[in-house]
């Protein structure tokens, strides 16, 4: 019997049920994910919680204590400054990402003789891991034996060699530039789609108009760009707000704990001071400040109206 | 005369652009090319300014064989790197391939259900929850395991690797499997036989995802593995650069750096093609 039959008239009873049987097959091919994500996300995401409410060594006994771990947090001062240097640094970062990504986006989008080159170029060192993009940087960054420092001195452009990583501005800026370097390849290559989704037309439209670079550039470009900008947007600000390797591999919280993100203060309380209770409950904050920041997500990335 | 003027500033801003590209993309390749250069200097020079890059005394391997000195050495940290970056892909393109089949073809209950929960799991970093992630493994017998590790990082490549089966699946027209199904072919070995050829680019793109994502992920690596002859590059390298291994010998860090980064570059290189798509792809839905 074909297909076309079959779907113009109604089945009989034993061919509708093999159908149906057919279809449960589903349950088998998803069934490995689902394993998978039950066991390594849904569960420890249900223990956090559990965990949360207990103090909780490494070695023996927990014990419940109710809300006792948030209360502790109210007065954690140095997860407080942790979180707000996170917020500081999350901020900085995404601008200077944005200053650098945005013009090179524009200088790859139209196509000349060796575009493709620069874009590969300026994406290489999006592909390398933070790990080692951090472990190289800590080598340029070194005062005796690295690169930025010596060569300053070497140039005549200061007196004795400085040391970039002893105090907080000095430190702090070198590893936003570390950051923008690795990362504003990856944010080109996005907001690039997103000028390249606009129509040409468009454009042409508007220069027989008379409209001008900037003109056009706020009026078209940048309207029709809300969704890019927004995703590019959330990429970085997601990825900042759990920063760690970079702090801890070249400054290791330093100088003076300055630079401890939010997820290095979960790390040194769980995994360093072995307060697992603690770390969950902390975890359960920054897991409830990522949530509210993946609702605004949904809806700056919402669908133009009228169109869907 | 008018012609001309116009010529020479076409020129012009021709010479100012490429000019603009090859000062940028020098930037963007030095610290890089910086790192593979040093590292080929004799110990004693490596420990110098790195100005220039080129060992000016002499090629030299020295600093490889000095990495491979520190703990249980770079072979074995290699070794685990590459163990656990081909298991992940392994093991993340078979579950997905079958998931997005799964997602794609077949109506069963509780679907959407757990296609969003999949999903959803981007939502919430890995991050916050890796204390139950340790006590888990620990309970499967798994704890300070590369396999444990493995079953993490697949975990994660999930919700992107999924989403992209199941689109590539959509995109296959069903009467190709019809036709199939006449000359009598069974579920899985359609899905083998006459889907996978198919939907081979998406496949490749997320075994390439899985690939860099197990490669360079460091903080589950340094949580989850606390015996040295465990560490990943990463965490090898971390210790290393710590001081954990007495006074820190940069030339053995520049060599580290770079048998770290030069996989991903090869296979960047290689496949760019397919990792842009998979950007693409991510970034438009």
């Amino acid at each position: 019997m074909s297909s076309i039959t079959t779907a113009a008239t109604p089945a009989p009873p034993r061919a509708r049920r093999v159908a149906s049987r057919q279809q449960w097959i589903g349950l088998l091919y998803v069934a490995p994910a689902v394993a998978l994500v039950v066991v390594f996300f849904l569960i420890p995401l249900g223990m956090t919680a559990w965990m949360s409410l207990h103090n909780w060594p490494l070695m023996g006994e927990h014990s419940y204590i109710g809300l006792g771990n948030y209360v502790a947090i109210l007065r954690d001062t140095r997860f407080w400054n942790a979180l707000r240097f996170t917020a500081y640094y999350t901020v900085i970062v995404t601008i200077a990402i944005f200053v650098v990504a945005f013009p090179l986006a524009l200088f790859v989008e139209r196509p000349r003789p060796l575009t493709n080159l620069y874009r590969t170029m300026f994406f290489m060192p999006a592909v390398v891991g933070f790990a080692s993009a951090s472990l190289l940087w800590s080598w340029l960054l070194n005062v005796d034996s690295g690169l930025f420092s010596p060569a300053a001195y070497d140039l005549g452009l200061i007196d004795r060699k400085f040391n970039l990583l002893a105090t907080f501005q000095p430190a702090f800026w070198s590893i936003i530039a570390m950051v923008v370097w690795k990362v504003a390849g990856f944010t080109m290559i996005i907001l690039m789609a997103g000028l390249q989704s606009i129509p040409q037309d468009l454009q042409e439209a508007a220069v027989i108009d008379g409209a001008g670079p900037f003109a056009r550039f706020r009026a078209i470009t940048l309207p029709l760009m809300r969704r890019t900008l927004a995703l590019a947007l959330i990429l970085s600000v997601a990825g900042s707000i759990l920063a760690f390797d970079q702090f801890y591999i070249i400054l290791r919280g330093g100088p003076r704990n300055q630079t401890l993100t939010a997820v290095y203060w979960i790390f040194n309380q769980s995994f360093v001071s072995f307060k697992l209770g603690y770390g969950a409950a902390l975890s359960m904050v920054l897991l409830v400040i990522l949530v509210a920041l993946s609702l605004v997500q949904l809806w700056l990335l919402r669908k133009p109206e009228g169109l869907d | 005369m008018a012609q001309a003027a116009s010529r020479s500033r076409r020129l012009l801003s021709r010479v100012a652009e490429h000019s603009t590209g090859i000062i940028a993309s020098v930037l963007f390749a030095a610290p890089i090319v910086w790192a593979v250069l040093s590292a080929f200097k004799p110990a004693a020079e490596a420990r110098l300014p790195p100005l220039p890059p080129w060992p000016t005394t002499g090629f030299s391997l020295e600093n490889y064989a000095t990495l491979n000195s520190f703990g249980e050495g770079l072979w074995v940290s290699a070794q685990n790197s590459i163990y656990v970056s081909v298991m992940t892909v392994v093991l993340s393109v078979a579950v997905s391939v079958l998931a997005g089949y799964g997602f794609s073809r077949f109506r069963f209950p509780f679907k959407d259900l757990f296609f969003i929960l999949i999903l959803s799991t981007i939502m919430i970093p890995f991050q916050s929850i890796l204390t139950p992630i340790f006590l888990v493994l620990t309970k499967l017998g798994l704890h300070n395991t590369l396999t444990g590790l493995v079953g993490v990082y697949v975990t994660l490549q999930l919700p992107f690797s999924i989403f992209m089966m199941r689109n590539a699946f959509d995109a296959v027209p069903r009467e190709i499997e019809e036709a199939a199904r006449m000359d009598g072919a069974s579920n899985l070995t359609m899905l083998l036989k006459v889907m996978l050829p198919l939907v081979w680019p998406g496949v490749v793109t997320i075994a390439l995802f899985a690939f860099l994502g197990a490669w360079n992920e460091f903080l589950a690596a340094l949580v989850l593995m606390t015996d040295q002859s465990k560490f990943t590059l990463p965490v090898m390298m971390t210790a290393l650069q710590s001081g954990r291994f007495g006074a820190i010998d940069w030339g053995a860090v520049q060599a580290g750096v770079t048998v770290m980064m030069v996989p991903c570059l090869i296979l960047f290189l290689a496949l760019q093609r397919f990792y842009i798509r998979g950007l693409m792809a991510g970034a438009v839905k």
